[in-house]
């Protein structure tokens, strides 16, 4: 799933600002894949020109111009969304692009301690920091990988009624 | 050039309902000097890998490579003597034998080995210093810390000739600061030319070796690209 494809999702959960939508994007995915606010306007922009979304008639392109998604746009998502669950598509696969993705980037942070005598308290910190925060998501890959598997052996119930999510706040965190 | 060859190398244990196929069409080589970590969930297939590896387990089919003898075709003998001469191992719990004095647990292979005893425990003796362990050397195991035990069993793997360094969990129970510090041995050991194959749950392992390769259900699923520049960390993202 593209960016672009994310903030048609959210948007089809109702009108959204651009900086709210970053939050969203970045909340619900576990701080994996950082946004910058450039990215999240530009793609704003695209699927605006291409009729997916429409924003407020104000002139202001600032953080609280909004957004909300079009018919054409709902029919986008939905295409996707079945070909998201289209059989074929391996749940382990993409949890695994996902976890080599994160090794990648902790063996570039490694790299960066590799040389010892040469490192800064300050920023062998700031590494350490980066390795545990990247060190937790493959944990919780692997735990999600594993509940997966288990759960196609054995599906899990429903649980009813639906609970609404706990609020947790955003941490701020070392930002590469 | 490739120190470890396996090519297409499957192991199967039991047989009809209780068959089990730990591996399946596992390819991997491992160059001289080069780190490689093998990641996987428990059951996975990593510690068969290993104990194929070093020669201490036969594949069901496939061949094997180390340092250009195909294991198959050595006797029990010969194979014997590849592990004391050109393969260490490092296992999880150290197996070091509490009897013996670090430097003597060091100096074993060489003495197994036929190698005079004076010569081996200098030889011993010249490894745990350059691992910084030489105040430590008449040390037993049950006086040494978690930490310093792992980094003598890792001066056994690479003491005298060895050319290959097989690791099974290598910090299991080590904090992450002495974990690191055995991570920078064997690595300090692949600087030196050999091969080494270290396999982890451990993500945070796995990120000093030069290659990554994930296990799943006994086979190869992924592996990680070369690592690029450290540099390009500290650049802004591309734009999506």
């Amino acid at each position: 799933m593209s960016v672009r494809h994310a903030l048609l999702a959210l948007l089809s959960e109702g009108p959204k600002y651009g900086l709210q939508l970053r939050e969203e994007f970045e909340g619900r995915t576990g701080e994996v894949w950082p946004l910058n606010v450039g990215q999240v306007y530009t793609t704003l922009q695209r699927l605006e020109r291409d009729g997916l979304v429409e924003s407020d008639e104000s002139n202001d392109d600032g953080p609280q111009k909004g957004f909300r998604i079009t018919a054409e746009g709902e029919e986008e998502l939905i295409k996707i969304l079945v070909a998201l669950h289209l059989p074929g598509v391996d749940v382990h696969e993409v949890v695994q692009v996902h976890r080599r993705y994160m090794v990648e980037l902790m063996q570039q942070w490694t790299r960066l301690k590799e040389d010892e005598g040469h490192l800064d308290l300050g920023f062998a910190l700031v590494v350490d920091a980066e390795l545990f925060r990247l060190d937790s998501v493959i944990r919780w890959l692997d735990a999600a990988d594993g509940r997966i598997k288990r759960a196609t052996v054995e599906p899990l119930r429903p649980v009813a009624p639906t609970r609404p999510m706990p609020s947790v706040k955003r941490r701020s965190g070392v930002r590469r | 050039m490739s120190y470890l060859e396996m090519d297409d190398v499957s192991k199967v244990y039991g047989e009809g309902a209780t068959k089990v196929h730990a591996l399946t069409e596992i390819d991997l080589s491992v160059d001289a000097g080069a780190l490689v970590a093998v990641m996987g969930a428990s059951g996975s297939g990593k510690s068969t890998l290993l104990t194929i590896a070093g020669s201490l387990e036969e594949p069901t089919s496939g061949k094997v490579l180390v340092g250009g003898s195909r294991l198959s075709r050595l006797s029990r003998n010969e194979r014997a003597r590849l592990r004391r001469r050109s393969i260490g191992f490092v296992f999880q719990d150290y197996n070091l034998l509490a009897g013996l004095s670090a430097v003597e647990n060091v100096a074993l292979p060489l003495e197994l080995d036929g190698v005079p005893a004076k010569r081996a425990q200098s030889a011993a003796m010249t490894t745990l210093e350059e691992l910084g362990l030489a105040d430590r050397a008449a040390h037993f195991p049950d006086e040494l810390s978690g930490g310093e035990r792992q980094r003598v069993s890792i001066a056994r793997a690479v003491v005298g000739e060895r050319h290959l360094l097989l690791a099974d969990e290598p910090s299991g129970a080590l904090d992450s600061a002495n974990g690191e510090a055995v991570m920078r041995l064997i690595l300090a050991a692949c600087h030196r030319g050999v091969a080494a194959i270290v396999v982890t749950h451990d993500a945070q392992l796995a990120s000093w070796a030069d290659r990554v390769v994930f296990l799943r259900d006994g086979r190869v699923v992924d592996q990680t690209m070369p690592p690029s520049r450290p540099e390009s960390l500290l650049m802004p993202a591309p734009n999506q």
